[in-house]
């Protein structure tokens, strides 16, 4: 543990009981009053997370939206001050490097990309940046993540005016002469806000904000049962450099003036599964009884051969029942689908399901 | 009767020939939230250290192991429905399951209550 880096809440984390493991490079808080009740609370009010492993990157310079598009698969350049998107760093074969979100700030654009990943992300834009942009590390912010269906009660009484804000959008707000940047985003399919904040006031926001009666502290394990329900991807886990974003079944990232460019790395390879079909996609299943299936267990066909892979798994509290995520050949992709899998020598009986789980609960703006 | 526990956080309170199985409080608590449980059949025959079952929290998959060697007279039901007893009630509604002993002499390595404090405070 003693190599493990500690967050600037570390001891905010512990002071309230967290129990800390090593995730990514840091001591991470993984619970506090159990990762059901945490699940539960982010569900109903809100929940209170530290994201601060995850890398908050800076670009800077002439033509940044025409640099970045040369790595991810998204209109940037489309992309108006305060908006944001999800997408995709991409290797030359169409692989996924890691997922992201991208924001145009105005004075620069953000990223946020995966903690396990930061180190190789950073190194892997090094190499593809062309001179006249500059990137730089936001090693003196940390992130917080407030998601549920209360959060904006609770953050508006300290934050004014994020009430304003839509799903998927962003912008900087005073928060006692510290400037924070507030989106309207998450990864738990809830409404709610990342919150990035310069370290020295971090302890006070997040005391401000884990004051308010809706709010209590979660850790990282009910982040991943939160977004396994709102079937949202984990990379290094349901998505990779062997998974491309149409196997992926992310083709929302790509951007209609992109695909007719034909302009992003592996743009050959992805257009061609788009166009064909890929041989295998991910889905969500779930799983018949109580017994949740996990990462690594296999998909069979009807003569008992290996044709797919469970990448996450399960238990999901809202459902009260087993759900996972994984991959299976197109021709099994339907929803419904009965399937087999294995694990540990025992058959489970899955259905292909529909994704997310549970409905994703995000402040859109009203259609006009 | 007396209660003895192992190494791998299972208890035993043993009666005689017959004992009853459970997993410690302090593997509940670092187990957290338990959503399912596999108990052994009545008649399976299990050899001391062998998998006796599978105990699933929210993040992770446990083998639960047989602290001696017999043939389990009953599993706990109970659990099937309501997995979180084990959290709840871990050494006692919480049960896994019953066993008639085969060699009492197994119980001679197994730690007491003491021990098994001492123990996991080493941890």
């Amino acid at each position: 543990m003693s190599e493990d880096k500690r967050l600037p809440l570390d001891d905010w984390h512990r002071a309230r009981g967290a129990r800390m493991v090593p995730f990514a490079g840091y001591a991470m808080p993984i619970q506090y009053a159990g990762i059901l009740a945490e699940h539960r609370q982010t569900r109903q009010s809100a929940g209170l997370f530290d994201v601060s492993h995850m890398g908050q990157l800076s670009f800077t310079g002439d033509d940044v939206p025409q640099a970045l598009e040369t790595m991810l698969p998204g209109d940037i350049a489309g992309l108006a001050e305060g908006r944001m998107r999800y997408s995709l760093l991409l290797n030359d074969a169409g692989g996924i490097v890691d997922d992201l979100m991208v924001t145009n700030r105005g004075e620069d654009f953000y990223l946020v990309v995966n903690g396990a990943n930061k180190a190789s992300d950073i190194a892997h834009i090094e190499r593809r940046l062309p001179e006249p942009v500059a990137m730089r590390e936001l090693a003196d912010h940390a992130l917080l993540a407030l998601q549920g269906p209360k959060a904006v009660d609770a953050l508006a009484r300290h934050v004014p005016g994020v009430e304003r804000l839509y799903f998927m959008q962003a912008g900087g707000f005073d928060f006692g002469g510290t400037r924070l940047w507030v989106s309207r985003s998450g990864y738990t399919g809830e409404d709610g806000f990342e919150i990035s904040v310069p370290v020295g006031a971090a302890v006070t926001l997040a005391e401000a904000i884990a004051g308010e009666a809706e709010v209590e502290p979660a850790g990282l394990g009910a982040r991943d049962s939160l977004r396994l329900e709102a079937g949202l991807p984990l990379h290094g886990h349901d998505i990779d450099e062997e998974t491309t974003p149409v196997t992926a079944d992310l083709g929302f990232a790509l951007s209609k003036r992109r695909r007719e460019a034909a302009d992003f790395p592996g743009a050959d390879r992805i257009l061609a599964e788009r166009e064909e079909g890929p041989v295998a996609r991910r889905v969500g299943v779930e799983i018949e009884g109580r017994q949740p299936v996990r990462e690594g267990a296999v998909v069979l066909d009807e003569e008992g051969s290996a044709v797919g892979r469970i990448t996450s798994g399960g238990f999901s509290p809202t459902l009260e029942r087993p759900i996972a995520m994984g991959y299976v050949p197109l021709a099994a992709a339907e929803p419904g689908n009965e399937i087999t899998i294995e694990q540990r020598g025992k058959l489970f009986t899955g259905r292909v399901a529909k994704m997310p789980f549970v409905p994703h609960n995000y402040h859109r703006p009203p259609k006009s | 009767m007396a209660r003895y526990f192992t190494e791998e956080h299972e208890w035993i309170d043993v009666d005689g020939e017959h004992a009853t199985v459970g997993i410690t409080d302090y593997a509940q608590e670092q187990l957290g939230d338990v959503v399912f449980v596999e108990v052994p059949e009545a008649g399976t025959i299990l050899e001391k250290g062998g998998e006796a079952g599978v105990v699933e929290s929210v993040k992770a998959a446990s083998d639960v192991y047989s602290p001696v060697s017999g043939e389990v007279t009953e599993g706990n039901e109970a659990l099937g429905d309501e997995p979180g007893l084990v959290n709840s009630s871990p050494e006692e509604a919480g049960w896994f399951f019953r066993i008639a002993l085969s060699d009492n002499e197994e119980l001679e390595g197994l730690m007491n209550a003491t021990e098994y404090k001492a123990f996991v405070d080493s941890l």
